[in-house]
């Protein structure tokens, strides 16, 4: 029965992997701290030392928010990979992230043309306008995509979703040519994917999205289970499938449009973790891998991010650049090794 | 269990073919026969409820099929299909666990009697020794035993298996079929496995559904059927027609002549096989045929001609 222990045993190391990241996540930084300083800081709430403020308001939000966004990520690529029946489907390859893109940068120029007025409501960055820019932005094309799905293959699905993200990001060159700079700069900011921007008032909207996303995700395990056989065994096992499906595609948008709206787009993480959670916990299992799916992308991600907040000298690393190269040549490794695009090896 | 009345099956407003009057009893096995596009996958879809009937009703336990909520219909119908979901990581355990599905809570979580049944309906195939391999490292065979194994697992009243063996090699048909044929009778799940193995299903079912095309529909003992000469009018093609005196197709040709084999036993029945590949008719007696084939004590005579396999002796023939 090591089979049925391998996914806990994998789960419990991810948490124990994270634990760790976190802790020195912390820790690390232009300023270095002693994980008794960070306890210090912790315990000092408001106190307005240094330790406190560096701990409990610089470093622990960005901690917070890469661990949910990671683990939300990983979740939604999870689900998409199931509802779309794809190994390489998630927010990112299907164009949702795009999507998003696009539609912030719409806000933002719609900003422009408003007037300066509602430009101030963006410069609290990843304000109220970005957020729903981005996360309508998503929603669009996941309702295109989950349309489209029905009538074209696994293969012409994901070209279809590069295809889209080429037309967004045109588009939104064009329009940020039309902006001026700090409008461009804002888009830029947002664009560039990171979980340090995150205040602690934007849990307030972050994490009951995310949770209600994850609701959603547990209460689906069973009919997401029986989808890995196609449409017609879930049928067949006593899933209404129609309806299903916009219940899998509202919580992965519950999932995944908060982060990308906060934390801006947030590459690979989707479509690498669900593998390498498969992979690690022997299983296909869906209630059985959505621990070990978010507890990997929670450390994966806080780990791409510990990477960036490194004490460089110059600070030009970006998460998405140490996610791709984490990300790019597992991607590559699974396209060798998939028999069929539809099922995913691992 | 299934009863219909007048039913028509088809896409949209597009009959494919009218069933009369049918009903399926508790263990019977079932081969659906007839050649592509007559509406084998379209009957079976009808039957599970995944289609809307053109007009009556397939009625599942005197209610209609298609108004079975979801769940309570997986208990009473399990399919097995061609295609062969490739799934990366699944056990095979775990697949043939999902079919309890229906039986569980929304947490998916299955009790010690479930796991029983579904380690029974793997035994039931003999694939035990399948149950800890990955499902996408199966052979076609095997993937379709544990497939079936899952639909077992659904302890459903009634299976429907759209073309299964389709992919499989002749002993894993034969396998196949005959475990489907034993599940039957030995579990009392009625089966309908639409094939085209015409020769198989006519050895192994119970009964017969045939649609030999334009809309009609067959249903009697294999026997029956093919004394009816329905399956020649189904699967007939201009030069290969359905032989009702060997149960098998043999090529129509105008006979190249006569023949009259003097041999018994197995060696006679195979001389005959030959000599009508090679375009020939056998006849009754001798004074009827053309010529005479003989069998002797290591070999046969033919035209005074001594051959040592019937292989040589067609040859001779080939070039008369």
């Amino acid at each position: 029965m090591s089979a049925a222990f391998r996914p806990v045993a994998v789960s419990l190391a991810a948490a124990g992997v994270l634990a760790a990241v976190a802790v020195a996540s912390l820790m690390v930084g232009q300023v270095m701290l002693s994980p008794g300083e960070v306890l210090t800081g912790l315990g000092s709430i408001g106190s307005g030392s240094m330790e406190s403020r560096i701990v409990v308001d610089l470093r622990l939000p960005r901690v917070l928010a890469a661990i949910l966004g990671g683990a939300a990520l990983g979740l939604a690529g999870l689900m998409m990979q199931t509802l779309f029946q794809n190994p390489l489907a998630d927010a990112w390859s299907l164009g949702l992230m795009a999507g998003g893109q696009l539609g912030a940068a719409l806000v933002i120029v719609a900003g422009a043309v408003v007037g300066p007025g509602f430009l101030m409501i963006l410069t609290g960055f990843a304000g109220l306008g970005v957020v729903a820019g981005s996360a309508l932005g998503m929603l669009a094309v996941a309702l295109a995509m989950s349309a489209m799905a029905r009538r074209v293959g696994a293969v012409t699905l994901l070209v279809l979703g590069l295809m889209l993200g080429f037309l967004a990001q045109g588009l939104i060159s064009v329009l940020l040519h039309f902006t001026n700079r700090s409008q461009g700069r804002i888009f830029a900011a947002w664009n560039d994917a990171t979980f340090a921007n995150v205040t602690w008032s934007d849990f307030a909207a972050l994490a009951p999205l995310l949770g209600l996303g994850l609701i959603g995700c547990v209460i689906l395990a069973k009919p997401l289970t029986a989808l890995l056989l196609g449409d017609v065994y879930a049928e067949s096992l006593g899933v209404n499938v129609p309806r299903f499906r916009r219940l899998v595609l509202g919580a992965t948008i519950l999932l995944a449009a908060p982060v990308t709206a906060f934390c801006g787009p947030v590459a690979f993480v989707g479509l690498i973790v669900p593998h390498l959670a498969r992979g690690l916990a022997g299983s296909a299992r869906i209630g059985v891998l959505i621990p070990a799916t978010a507890l990997i992308g929670a450390a994966l991600t806080l780990s791409a991010d510990l990477v960036v907040h490194l004490p460089w000298e110059q600070h030009f690393l970006h998460l998405n650049a140490i996610l791709a190269l984490i990300g790019a040549p597992l991607v590559i490794l699974l396209l060798l090794r998939a028999r069929s695009l539809r099922g995913g090896e691992s | 269990m299934f009863a219909i009345d007048n039913l028509q099956i088809g896409y949209g407003r597009r009959v494919l073919s009218t069933l009369s009057q049918v009903t399926v009893e508790r263990g019977e096995f079932i081969c659906l026969l007839g050649r592509n596009g007559q509406g084998k996958s379209t009957l079976l879809r009808t039957f599970a409820g995944f289609i809307r009937p053109v007009a009556g009703e397939v009625r599942l336990d005197g209610r209609p099929v298609r108004e079975w909520p979801a769940a309570e219909r997986a208990r009473k119908v399990a399919v097995v299909l061609t295609d062969r979901p490739q799934v990366g990581a699944l056990r095979v355990w775990e697949l043939v666990e999902m079919g309890r599905q229906p039986y569980t809570g929304w947490t998916g979580a299955l009790s010690a009697e479930d796991r029983a049944i579904a380690a029974e309906a793997l035994a039931q195939v003999e694939g035990e020794h399948l149950r800890d391999r990955f499902v996408d490292s199966l052979s076609d065979g095997e993937r379709q035993r544990v497939m079936i194994a899952r639909a077992l697992a659904q302890q459903p009243q009634v299976m429907l298996l759209d073309e299964i063996t389709a992919f499989l090699d002749l002993p894993s048909r034969v396998t196949i079929t005959s475990t489907l044929r034993k599940v039957a009778h030995e579990t009392g799940v009625s089966i309908i496995l639409s094939s085209h193995d015409l020769e198989l299903s006519l050895n192994a079912a119970d009964r017969i559904w045939l649609l030999p095309g334009e809309g009609r529909f067959i249903d009697g003992a294999p026997e029956d059927v093919a004394l009816s000469g329905a399956i020649g009018e189904a699967f007939d093609q201009s030069n290969l027609v359905f032989s009702l005196s060997s149960g098998r197709f043999e090529t129509r040709a105008s006979p190249r002549g006569v023949a009259f084999v003097d041999a018994a036993g197995p060696a006679g029945l195979w001389l005959g096989r030959a000599l009508e590949r090679l375009g020939y008719r056998l006849a009754e007696s001798a004074p009827q045929a053309d010529f005479v084939i003989k069998r002797l004590h290591e070999g046969y005579e033919w035209n005074g001609l001594f051959h040592p396999t019937i292989g040589s002796l067609a040859r001779a023939l080939t070039q008369r």
